[in-house]
């Protein structure tokens, strides 16, 4: 189905959260440096999946998990694998934005301070990242101020800066716009298909319109399962399932 | 007629137990402060007892009063937060826990001359700890404890998942999330419950009875593994068991006001750290 | 930091907490054993029966009798007092705060009950001494005014912050709809506040006034100073009584250690933690159920 190599695969995932079966033997995979959607109606495991690439299940004790989960060559839930390693190399942009209560620049400073980037590297990229996720212009002047002060959409931007000063190799974003006004959405947008040339980017949308402004590919989820992927434009003009297709042209949802 | 009356009067009735409510606070304020404020003075403050008790100041009982705080606070902060820690971030919901929560409540409800006994057997006796300042504060650091952990775990509960979700995003390890956004963000919660706690610790009397307490020491900044004075026992032992009790009454007056003071205090700055948090939210 | 020596400490942070949780079930393991292993050493001496059913405490008597009623009865007196004073005046208060202050009331009124409950016990007694006690005695005609109504007064005061504060939640949660529904029926307010919402509150507050007994009956300070402490059977109200909390407190300073009389202490003790844990367990039982009730 895909041209590029797959970055990031799930084979045979089943999930369950108590005695609730939550995903049903699922198989995706994410082609490297293409933004892929995933779709469906809520409930329908989009997010539960998303959290599954970087183990963001791990503390939740009644979470079971299984399958096979690559990103390349490298099993994330292998024994003795790193969780922080894991959330290193794959970052998370969250339906509300959660900037730390700190300054803007603490923001982007703290995942640096931690993964241990020597001192002297890291104003250079904490400036590179504010100006990569587009809000360098707007902050430029102001880095020591509490980052709760911004907009919500500057804020969902910091948030992103955050996860792309790590130089991730994939970006996972869990409905980054839900809460945003068109605006500040339009804008977020038009930074993921920038973002794409040099990150991987799984998005989990509700919005059909975004879906097909940003993504390269599309997974339709629902109840639990895959019922169809492949490319957007495949997924919205010429769905192989009737589901699919009913539920792209908005008959339920 | 009736229909105009009644509503009045069943107003009234609710009005009534609140003034009577509002009553006893101005009575119990007005005759401390009433009476108390003459004994008030430098000297009272910051000189040794006198002649018997029937002079001179209570410092040394200040001092006593303090001290023994901030051992109670040394002993029951760390390990009350840590325990919240544990309960609101890291269990999971099993037998264990909810014997941990089960216990925790139970330890509210037991009275304070019950914290006295158990100190007087463990720390006192079985620790060979000696009526002594240790003693005393390490019981009155139990009896804080599960107020402590109670008021922690209500202000980490307040803080959202996404908080801690930020910092696991970007590699943080759960300790590193716990100490670095978790922690500072539920900071002035924790403070507002650890200082109303310690206000209370102030003005125990029970715990201590058995464990260190002492009506007169003449060495006002005593040692740790000495006998101390504290305010409320001053005030009891001044309204009780004086010799002559009309003539210490200014005192154990003025010993009172103090402590009200040192209590009211301490309360007043848990409100401003409540206050001054929900203005910045 | 090196990762492996960050996730080693994480580890460790997760064990060290996870004892300080462990502690506090060995500390309440530890008063219960306490408790229990000196009072075994009281009944070895004194049969449990006598223990019971005496109507004399009389330590230092020749012989000793160990009879715990008188001071269980003194006990069970103040509280009783306190709480007919403090039941109706803690829920009229906590009525008129959440059905009829305004705002402005409110503010004034929730931060002074705030710094009534953290008047020290040891101050309330001194009150008690020095005005109340007087008080009653010149009323009554008596010498003194050192007895189980001034105790009684002095307990409702200090119960009346917690019962009127866990009350005024209770009231505030019961929904919205059922006041609307009353009055949508044309029931006044002080008919939908006595037949509807307090009802609704019920459970609420009887944890309220359940947490008010345990702190009642469990209180040191303020009855040792303000109920005259005579040991002898409890005639009434304006008499004086000697509770179980004061007479630990007035006797474990002066016995000497492992004696029948020291080991009376911590049998008497084990009863009050007893009544107080059935007091707390069933103030638990209203909150679940209060809980339950408004979450259907």
């Amino acid at each position: 189905m895909t041209n590029k190599p797959i970055k990031l695969s799930g084979s045979s995932v089943n999930v369950w959260f108590g005695s609730k079966q939550v995903l049903k033997n699922i198989n995706v995979e994410f082609p490297r440096n293409q933004v892929t959607a995933l779709i469906g109606p809520s409930g329908c495991g989009k997010s539960t999946l998303l959290r599954s690439f970087n183990r963001m299940h791990d503390l939740s004790p009644d979470a079971r998990i299984e399958g096979e989960f690559l990103l390349e060559q490298q099993n994330l839930y292998e024994k003795g694998l790193s969780v922080t390693e894991v959330r290193r190399r794959i970052g998370m942009v969250f339906q509300k934005a959660n900037p730390f209560p700190k300054s803007i620049y603490e923001n982007i400073n703290y995942g640096l301070k931690i993964n241990d980037v020597p001192k002297n590297e890291r104003s250079e990229i904490i400036e590179n990242a504010l100006k990569e996720s587009y809000i360098w212009d707007e902050v430029k002047d102001e880095l020591q101020k509490p980052a709760t002060r911004l907009s919500g959409g500057q804020q969902q931007r910091l948030c992103i800066a955050r996860a792309v000063a790590l130089r991730p190799e994939v970006i996972l974003m869990d409905e980054p716009c839900s809460a945003l006004d068109p605006l500040s959405t339009l804008k977020i947008e038009e930074l993921i298909v920038k973002l794409k040339k040099d990150y991987t980017i799984v998005i989990v949308t509700h919005n059909m319109q975004q879906a097909q402004r940003i993504a390269d590919k599309t997974v339709f989820m629902y109840l639990g399962e895959v019922i169809e992927a492949g490319d957007t434009h495949t997924i919205f003009h010429n769905p192989k399932n009737e589901l699919t297709g009913n539920y792209v042209k908005g008959h339920f949802g | 007629m009736m229909r105009k009356i009644t509503p009045v009067i069943e107003w009234g009735t609710l009005l009534l137990s609140t003034g009577m409510v509002c009553f006893f606070m101005v009575v119990i304020l007005w005759d401390l402060i009433s009476k108390g404020a003459p004994s008030l003075s430098w000297e009272f403050v910051s000189t040794l007892p006198r002649a018997g008790m029937t002079k001179g100041g209570i410092l040394p009982a200040i001092i006593g009063t303090v001290l023994l705080t901030m051992i109670t606070a040394l002993v029951s902060v760390p390990f009350g937060i840590s325990c919240a820690i544990y309960l609101n971030e890291y269990a999971t919901d099993n037998w264990l826990t909810r014997t941990i929560r089960a216990s925790i409540r139970n330890l509210s409800g037991v009275p304070s001359i019950i914290y006295g006994l158990f100190g007087l057997a463990l720390f006192v006796q079985g620790l060979q700890m000696g009526t002594s300042m240790l003693s005393a504060g390490f019981t009155l650091g139990l009896l804080s404890l599960p107020y402590v952990i109670i008021t922690t775990e209500e202000a980490l509960r307040r803080i959202p998942a996404s908080t801690r979700e930020a910092a696991l995003a970007v590699g943080a390890t759960q300790f590193e999330s716990i100490r670095d956004v978790v922690m500072p963000t539920a900071l002035p919660g924790i403070l507002t419950g650890v200082v109303l706690t310690l206000s209370r610790a102030a003005g125990e009397t029970a715990p201590i009875l058995f464990t260190g307490v002492a009506f007169y020491i003449n060495n006002p900044a005593g040692f740790l593994n000495q006998e101390f004075m504290a305010l409320p026992y001053h005030l009891y032992m001044l309204s009780t068991q004086h010799q002559a009790i009309e003539q210490v009454r200014p005192l154990a007056y003025g010993t009172a006001l103090v402590l009200i003071i040192v209590v009211f205090l301490l309360n007043l700055t848990a409100f401003y750290i409540r206050y001054k948090h929900s203005k910045n939210d | 930091m090196k990762l492996g020596v960050r996730e080693s400490i994480d580890k460790s942070i997760k064990l060290v907490v996870k004892t300080t949780g462990l502690l506090v079930i060995a500390i309440l393991g530890g008063i219960f054993f306490m408790l229990l292993w000196n009072t075994i050493a009281f009944f070895l001496k004194i049969h449990p029966l006598d223990f019971i059913t005496g109507t004399q405490w009389n330590p230092s008597g020749d012989p000793e009798v160990y009879g715990i009623l008188p001071l269980l009865v003194s006990t069970c007196l103040v509280t009783l007092g306190a709480m007919v004073i403090a039941i109706p005046l803690g829920i009229g208060t906590a009525a008129y705060l959440s059905e009829y202050a305004s705002m402005r009331v409110k503010s004034v009124l929730k931060p002074m009950i705030e710094m009534l409950a953290a008047v020290p016990s040891v101050a309330i007694g001194f009150l008690g001494i020095v005005v109340l006690g007087p008080g009653i005695a010149d009323i009554i005609g008596l010498s003194n005014g050192l007895n189980a109504m001034n105790g009684a007064i002095l307990l409702a005061v200090m119960a009346l912050p917690t019962i009127i504060t866990v009350t005024d939640d209770a009231l505030h949660g019961v929904p919205g709809t059922y006041r609307e529904a009353s009055y949508g029926v044309g029931a006044s307010k002080w008919q939908t506040l006595i037949k509807v919402t307090i009802p609704a509150a019920g459970p609420g507050i009887m944890a309220a006034v359940m947490l008010g007994v345990g702190r009642a009956i469990g209180e040191t300070m303020t009855v040792l100073m303000a109920t005259g402490n005579a040991a002898a059977f409890p005639k009434g109200f304006f008499h004086s009584v000697r509770t179980i909390t004061a007479t630990i407190a007035i006797e474990m300073g002066e016995v000497p250690y492992q004696t029948t009389h020291y080991y009376s202490l911590f049998a008497i003790a084990a009863v009050l933690f007893l009544i107080t844990l059935g007091v707390n367990l069933t103030g638990e039982y209203f909150v679940n159920k209060f809980r339950k009730y408004h979450s259907a």
